[in-house]
């Protein structure tokens, strides 16, 4: 599922019915009349008719409106960046796209160090403005390692993926920005991504004790290290 | 043994002490003679605004090693967010910091509706800029103001608190709330603006302009505050990149970059000013880029009331948004056939499972 997914166009693939025959206008007039709460399945009450046609001769209804073109949100990507990495790296560099006008590169997890040392020196993304993780629970290889950059001299973001297993070490980019040291032990701690080289890979928000890593999907929302809780919190519950 | 002779004892301590092996085996020179000492700083503590609890390694007074510890405030936002619709989580990021919720509001409405497609419409972007900028100056002043009380001047805080609660009225005018304001909405604004926010917003600014002036007088030549300012904390433009700052801290460090400039968002492409940046780096620069950003806010301000377009102040955009929908949503816009009718996508929500 992770292709191409498509969508209609955002004003009806995002809207409810109730939401089609309320128009900005309308929400701009003033504050929500107080009316039932399930009120939003009947139509607006300030929503205006059309007005009558001149001349009085009733107006036959409206054509429906032929089917927008599903806009494709993920397209491939192959542009002088792309080209120059795929060059240098050649099947390192799994795939390229683009998302909403953002560069997306998914490159293979054990190369991920020295590629993003390229990334730095070479294409200039000199600062990375975030590090963080995605859970794909029913993949293989379960997460994504993101990684935010940007550069200052090309006024740009690049966003670059590596997929890691459960378990599987990521190379530690603490060498190339240093602010990858906490953005590392925070993906660790909610995620238990091990990186490998990381100078000081500890938990950094939950206790050092805690077991479990919350920001995994399998993990629920209530979820938590009861038996912690007990122990140093002193409830009983664990709740 | 022979005799002791006065002082004897004292230099016998100074010529053990001086060098004394810390953890890591390293001989390490100490300028008391004393052993070092570990203090924790908070994690609550008066000087630490938010919870911040710092190891201190000293040696005597001076401080030779630090390790911060954060996580006392975490609050799991993101697992939270994951149970949540888009519009349901809003309220949520003004939390993050609430001191300054608009600006947070504005960040995570203008991403949802990038990832939407959506753009707000010119009017609700215009009042979005005016309200942010404030919230800029009132997030400032709270700053300026807990600083120089830390350093030992009660009186900025109660100059500062006087401006900054005249935005808070602004913002209570305008949504009802002061702090945690959730101000805006995905596709642009629930409120209308009040009636007279112009002039409140102008009267504000025209106020304001000798305010700066009187904290000015107050601090930038004060010796005690050049004293505990000047010199310290210095970040260097290159440590300020690779340690990902960004915002007054960057400039200060004297890299003239500002996202409103960079990749405009709001209405900020609109309106002039002026990026200040530091040459030091050091606290001294960023109080004073801080000064200048609000003097910069200002004249945003100014320049956004002159001419707020009218039009709706709302985009169209659907009542219940999320991430999960994405592809139950995928499913019921095709439409091919009878079998498969148009769903809600409350229950397309529920309906799709974690992909």
């Amino acid at each position: 599922m992770l292709g191409t997914v498509l969508l209609g166009s955002e004003s009806d693939c995002f809207c409810t019915p109730a939401a089609e025959g309320v128009t900005a206008a309308h929400i701009a007039q003033g504050p929500w009349p107080t009316s039932p709460r399930n009120n939003n399945l009947l139509p607006h009450p300030r929503a205006k008719s059309p007005p009558p046609p001149p001349g009085g001769v009733p107006a036959k209804p409206a054509a429906p409106a032929p089917p927008k073109p599903p806009v494709v949100l993920q397209t491939p990507l192959n542009n002088e960046l792309v080209e120059r990495v795929r060059a240098k790296f050649g099947p390192a560099l799994v795939e390229a796209t683009e998302d909403r006008k953002q560069a997306i590169l998914t490159v293979e997890c054990a190369r991920l160090a020295e590629i993003a040392l390229y990334f730095r020196d070479e294409e200039k993304f000199d600062l990375l403005s975030d590090l963080t993780a995605v859970d794909w629970p029913k993949r293989e290889k379960r997460f994504d390692v993101v990684l935010n950059l940007y550069s200052f001299a090309k006024n740009e973001r690049l966003r670059v993926k590596a997929r890691a297993g459960d378990g599987e070490e990521v190379p530690s980019l603490h060498g190339v920005w240093p602010t990858a040291n906490w953005l590392e032990r925070e993906a660790f701690d909610m995620f238990g991504i091990v990186f490998a080289g990381h100078p000081d890979l500890r938990r950094i928000l939950l206790p050092d004790e805690w077991k479990g890593y919350p920001l995994r999907k399998d993990y629920d929302i209530i979820e938590q290290d009861t038996a912690w809780v007990k122990e140093n919190l002193g409830i009983e519950s664990g709740q | 043994m022979g005799e002791r002779k006065p002082g004897d004892r004292e230099r016998a301590i100074t010529s053990v002490a001086k060098t004394s092996i810390t953890d890591s085996g390293e001989k390490q020179h100490t300028l008391l003679g004393a052993d070092e000492l570990i203090l924790n700083m908070g994690p609550q503590h008066p000087s630490t605004h938010g919870v911040l609890r710092v190891k201190l390694k000293l040696d005597g007074e001076r401080v030779i090693g630090s390790e911060c510890m954060i996580g006392y405030l975490h609050r799991g936002v993101e697992k939270i967010a994951e149970h949540r619709t888009y519009q349901q989580f809003a309220p949520y990021v003004d939390r993050m910091d609430y001191v300054a919720a608009v600006s947070n509001g504005l960040g995570y409405c203008e991403a949802i509706e990038k990832l939407l497609l959506v753009e707000a419409p010119v009017r609700a972007r215009v009042i979005r800029t005016i309200l942010t900028e404030l919230q800029r100056i009132a997030s400032h002043l709270l700053w300026l103001g807990t600083h120089a009380l830390d350093i030992g001047a009660l009186t900025p805080l109660f100059y500062c608190f006087r401006e900054r609660e005249e935005i808070l009225k602004i913002f209570e005018k305008y949504c009802g709330a002061r702090l945690t304001t959730h101000a805006f909405r995905i596709g642009g604004l629930q409120y209308e603006a009040y009636d007279t926010l112009e002039k409140d917003v102008e009267r504000f600014c025209k106020n304001f302009e000798s305010r700066i002036v009187e904290y000015e007088d107050l601090l930038t030549q004060n010796r005690i505050w050049l004293g505990r300012t000047k010199g310290v904390g210095i970040l260097t433009s290159a440590e300020a990149i690779a340690f990902g700052a960004t915002g007054p801290v960057l400039r200060a460090s004297g890299v003239k970059w500002d996202i409103r400039k960079a990749m405009p968002y709001a209405a900020y492409d609109q309106y002039k000013f002026e990026i200040p940046v530091g040459t030091a780096g050091d606290t001294y620069d960023r109080y004073l880029v801080r000064m200048e950003e609000m003097r910069q806010s200002r004249l945003i301000c100014l320049q956004a009331i002159e001419n707020i377009p009218s039009g709706p102040i709302l985009a169209k955009v659907g009542k219940v948004l999320s991430a999960q929908g994405r592809i139950g949503l995928l499913r019921c816009e095709r439409r091919d056939g009878a079998t498969v009718p148009r769903a809600h996508p409350a229950t397309v929500v529920r309906e799709s499972a974690i992909v």
